[in-house]
């Protein structure tokens, strides 16, 4: 949370009149709504949620043990922002954007103490700060002015604040400055640092939002090849726990060709938590080589760690990928999960006392996650460049059960769904995503580019996988019934390809160090090694060769093995050629 | 300290009482009766003018006149080593007749959340004994696994096999000279008298009582007490853990129990309730209790927790094992149909998942070939499973002759790997080896998810075969 300017406009301190968990009533505090207050003797931030004559109710981002009436608020005028600024990536935050690293040094402990506070960036570190403009340029609100190199792999922009009004340059520095030293001065009076602030709950001003056409890439074979997302676009994971949402997003976060990862988890767990904090600085970006955390922000708020705070982590976490959009960058926001982020907005809901609507869930549920998705997207800069943010939330329904309101609400909205499922993570299946309840909207949009990047075929041969699994859905009905081997023989071959497009395809083994990223042409490469088994086992067939024999063939087995090859053009071309010669002597 | 005697309202759990003075959130309260007992509650809620208190012990015999102190303080645990040992009650005074606890430290019950920078990533193979959780569903240190049983199942049993025999290997357990210390901590929640004797006698039995800390909340003993007595577990854990440098392994049961008693309150305190009645902030609450569970860097010691919790309707859809599934790292399942074949333990692996088990095994761990085997036989299981199906409408004739070895796997699985008693303690290298006997029936090639270097090196060839060509 901001510190960075000293209270100017001092307010006039409230006194607590009630306090149950996260959420305190206040007397004679003037303020507005979304304001942030420093609540009782420890200095407790909070943020105005409702008015009501002159009680004033606050949600408080920290415990409220022993909190009681009578202790002072204290208004500092300001909505809850963030810091922007050359130190947001490779850093971690809790749900208000406090870094978890100064935060165990400011408290000298392993638990997160209360009333402590740190902004989001350091202020103290000195940025290489170079210019890209000259005195007597005219730049406008948000225009670039100069460049940071604030990682291994990102160079930060530096631009003119969304609510400046720009004008002539008058005078530029360039060198090393902390972010709150002036770099560059306009005749308008307004002075640039490299340091701003943005209010999380109000989206950054961006001139037009356009159709996504460039798929985001994640090497992850069902997802690139069955339902690919387009960067700007939406997409919701849905499923029961142990389905396997947190290791598709940290997969995601990990592969997804990105310029920006904004990883926010929302009420998940504290282990996870650590595990992407550990992971993450030694893992090697697969395009730059270069560690995936130097593209990386963390946001981490527990299960345990407050519940309001869960609530703004989302906003918090936006607000910083829009900021990279505005520079010119791909962002992928991953939210694991928008369904504890709902069920804190249902907490403190119900601590108002407000109606319910369905299933104790605020009426303002569907506004919410709407509002928060229509963030994404792929946009127009107000400075002339192009940027995207896309959304991928995941989603945890009660039981599993798909038609809950966070479910059905974000389904109205995303535009990819890729749905896990119990049955397949039990029978580790992995990723567990249903290819028969998934779907992806952006397929039409981006077969263009898959044509013109991986090979011009690609839609046709997906459609050809994609038959293949309709079919095996269907017969497994019937297999259900009478056996497999009452099938006639051609629907017992039908099966049996679709097992390798299960088995060898669609699974994929995110602990492999090889299979863990598979780039979009092996995907093709691998499937088209299934199709081509399947093109010679049906010739086979059709020349009177039993099925069993055709199954039996000693090159299927490596059919499996692809996956985890490294040198997979060679074993791919090799393994095409044993089948043919195999399969083809059979007649 | 501030005494009125201002009850205004006196509603189930909760007692409303006026004061005139400002109380802090989650303050303690004594209230004493006409006959001279004194009753301890919480702030609940405090506003000018007026708090509402829930009383641990239930509010019977308090009437308008009884008189209420505010203590001042949030409620806090007496912690020091000497508790080892010892047996307390649901709120946490001595219950064992031994002597008065002398803390080194008080230590505020609610806990405070681990900074997740601070935290170190579990990855300590636990080793149990039990061939279902250690070569499927690994257990490591500083993990929180629940056992997710029915009414009528033997999940305490498995509990107490896991206290007794959980070791970490290399490590000898009770080494008292390393500092590194294996103590449980047993919070009970509502368990009946004679649950809660099969523990202790089990305990005392195994002179398991010296290294463990027990609260017992029984049955009869007030529901709201159930609230406290997890947070005064952990609480105990933490300070063992951190401070003292053990390995904790805490065991609550049962969180059902927990949960009933977080429904009481809130329908007591007329809140909005969620799915099933169940407030809506349980999801919060239960995080607050499971994720006290794990390693913080530069600290010796670590948590790990092992919740049981009895479906209602061994449904695991029902709120309760549904946000505990969301917050801890995994499930055990107990499962009616295996326990009335009597397999003991009756885990069935499928819905079974440790979380941590990937960086909890392998190389320098446990073994190489681990993952592989236990990604194979979850498959081959899956298949025999589905298979049982088929089997009951065609016959096992009509499948074929790989199919039939998947069914005979199946049962194998079942009644030689899952089975194996509550007094076996099985090593991870028989567990695995034990594993290899059972994949060596099927086909090489259906061995598709295990390296083929490894089935080269643990496949067991058919011997009557194999001598047979030699015979040739």
């Amino acid at each position: 949370m901001s510190q960075a300017e000293d209270i100017e406009t001092v307010d006039e301190d409230g006194v607590i009149e009630s306090v149950s968990g996260p959420v305190v009533t206040a007397a004679d505090l003037d303020a507005r709504m979304n304001d942030v207050v420093y609540v009782g003797d420890e200095g407790l931030m909070g943020e105005v949620i409702e008015i009501e004559g002159n009680l004033t109710t606050i949600q408080v981002y920290e415990e409220t043990s022993g909190v009681g009436p009578g202790e002072p608020v204290e208004n500092t005028g300001e909505p809850l922002s963030v810091d922007l600024g050359p130190g947001v990536l490779d850093a971690i935050y809790d749900g208000v954007q406090r870094p978890l690293d100064v935060l165990e040094e400011k408290m000298g402990t392993a638990f997160l103490d209360r009333g402590v506070d740190a902004p989001g960036i350091d202020f103290e570190t000195e940025w290489e700060f170079t210019p890209t403009v000259d005195e007597g340029d005219t730049v406008g609100s948000g225009d670039i002015v100069g460049e940071v190199p604030e990682t291994e792999s990102i160079t930060h922009k530096v631009m003119v604040p969304p609510d400046y009004e720009g004008g002539e340059v008058t005078s530029v520095e360039s060198g090393e400055f902390t972010v709150d030293e002036v770099v560059v001065e306009l005749d308008s009076g307004e002075e640039i640092t490299m340091h701003q602030e943005w209010p999380v709950r109000q989206a950054r001003p961006a001139d037009t939002k356009e159709t996504p056409t460039v798929p985001l890439v994640s090497g992850q074979r069902i997802l690139d090849g069955l339902f690919p997302i387009a960067k700007g676009g939406t997409a919701a994971i849905p499923g029961p726990f142990g389905s396997g949402k947190t290791v598709t997003q940290h997969q995601l976060a990990k592969w997804a060709d990105a310029d920006i990862v904004v990883y926010v988890g929302c009420g998940e767990r504290g282990n996870e938590m650590t595990e992407v904090i550990e992971d993450f600085p030694e893992l090697e970006d697969p395009k730059t080589g270069k560690p995936l955390m130097s593209r990386t922000c963390l946001i981490a708020n527990t299960s345990n760690m407050p519940v309001a705070a869960r609530e703004s982590c989302i906003y918090t976490g936006i607000t910083i990928a829009e900021y990279f959009r505005d520079m010119g960058y791909d962002v992928a926001l991953m939210a694991d999960s928008t369904s504890r982020w709902a069920e804190a907005m249902r907490e403190i809901s119900s601590r108002l006392e407000e109606m319910p609507g369905e299933e104790g869930y605020p009426a303002y549920l569907a506004a919410s996650l709407s509002e928060f998705y229509e963030r994404a997207g792929k946009f127009q800069n107000i400075n002339g460049t192009e940027g995207s943010v896309t959304a991928i939330g995941a989603v945890s329904p009660p039981g599993g059960d798909f038609s809950e309101p966070v479910t059905q609400n974000t389904l109205r909205i995303v535009k990819t769904f890729w749905a896990l499922d119990a049955d397949l993570a039990e029978r580790r299946h992995f990723p567990s995503i249903n290819w028969n309840e998934s779907y992806s909207l952006y397929r039409q949009q981006l077969d263009p580019w898959f044509r013109e990047n991986v090979e011009e075929d690609w839609p046709e041969v997906r459609q050809w996988a994609v038959d293949v699994l309709d079919e095996e859905d269907e017969l497994q009905e019937i297999v259900q019934l009478v056996g497999k081997d009452a099938l006639p023989e051609d629907q017992q071959l039908t099966l049996e390809v679709a097992r390798y497009l299960r088995e060898a395809w669609l699974q994929q083994n995110a602990f492999h160090d090889v299979d863990t990223y598979c780039e979009p042409k092996k995907t093709y490469r691998m499937l088209l090694a299934i199709k081509t088994f399947n093109d010679e086992a049906f010739d086979a067939l059709e020349a009177g060769v039993p099925v069993e024999e055709i199954q039996d063939v000693d090159a299927t087995p490596r059919l499996n093995r692809m996956n985890t090859s490294d040198e997979w053009n060679e074993f791919i071309d090799e393994l095409e050629s044993d089948l043919e010669e195999q399969i083809r002597s059979l007649y | 300290m501030k005494e009125y005697q201002t009850i205004t309202e006196i509603s189930g759990p909760l007692v409303f009482a006026e004061v005139d003075e400002p109380v802090g959130y989650d303050e303690i309260v004594e209230i004493e009766t006409d006959d001279g007992r004194t009753l301890r509650g919480q702030v609940l809620e405090s506003s000018e003018g007026l708090v509402s208190i829930q009383v641990f012990e239930g509010t019977g015999g308090i009437d308008r006149n009884a008189s209420v102190r505010f203590l001042g303080e949030t409620m806090k645990m007496p912690v020091t080593e000497d508790l080892l040992g010892r047996v307390l009650d649901g709120s946490g005074q001595p219950i064992d007749g031994g002597p008065e606890i002398v803390p080194e430290s008080r230590e505020d019950i609610v806990g405070e959340a681990i900074n997740p920078f601070s935290r170190e990533y579990p990855e300590e193979f636990i080793q149990t004994g039990v061939s279902g959780i250690d070569g499927m569903n690994t257990l490591v240190r500083g993990q929180k696994l629940p056992i997710f049983s029915g009414s009528g199942l033997p999940h305490n049993d498995l509990a107490l096999q896991i206290a007794r025999q959980a070791t970490v290997p290399e490590e000898e357990e009770g080494d008292d000279e390393d500092g590194s210390e294996f103590a449980v901590i047993f919070g009970a929640m509502g368990i009946t008298q004679e649950e809660a004797n099969e523990f202790m006698d089990d305990f005392e039995r195994t002179g398991a009582l010296e290294r463990s800390v027990v609260f017992m909340n029984l049955a009869d003993d007030p529901a709201v007490e159930r609230t406290v007595t997890p947070r005064l577990a952990l609480t105990t854990a933490e300070y063992l853990a951190f401070e003292k440098d053990y390995h904790v392994l805490v065991i609550l049961t049962d969180i059902t129990n927990y949960c009933e008693a977080l429904r009481e309150i809130g329908a007591a305190r007329e809140e909005v309730p969620g799915r099933r009645g169940y407030p809506g902030y349980m999801y919060t609450d239960l995080a607050q209790l499971y994720e006290r569970a794990g390693r913080i860097e530069g600290k010796e010691g670590s948590v790990t927790q092992i919740p049981i919790l009895t479906m209602p309707g061994d449904d695991d859809t029902h709120p309760i094992p549904d946000l505990t599934g969301y917050i801890t790292e995994g499930q055990i399942v107990m499962d009616r149909d295996l326990n009335s074949q009597g397999i003991e333990p009756p885990i069935n692996v499928l819905p079974s998942l440790s979380r941590l088990m990937d960086d909890g095994i392998g190389e320098g761990l446990t073994r190489g070939d681990h993952a592989d085997v236990s990604d194979q036989m979850y498959a081959a299981y899956a298949e025999g499973e589905d298979l049982r199906d088929l089997v009951n409408i065609v016959g096992r004739e009509a499948l074929s002759e790989l199919d039939n070895k998947y069914l005979d796997f199946a049962d194998r699985f079942e009644t030689e790997f899952v089975e194996q008693g509550y007094d076996t303690n099985r090593s991870i290298d028989d567990t695995i080896e034990l594993g290899w006997d059972l994949l060596s029936d099927l086909p090489k090639e259906a061995l598709n998810r295990i390296d083929e270097d490894l089935i080269e090196e643990h496949y067991r060839e058919d011997t009557e075969e194999a001598e047979a060509v030699q015979a040739n």
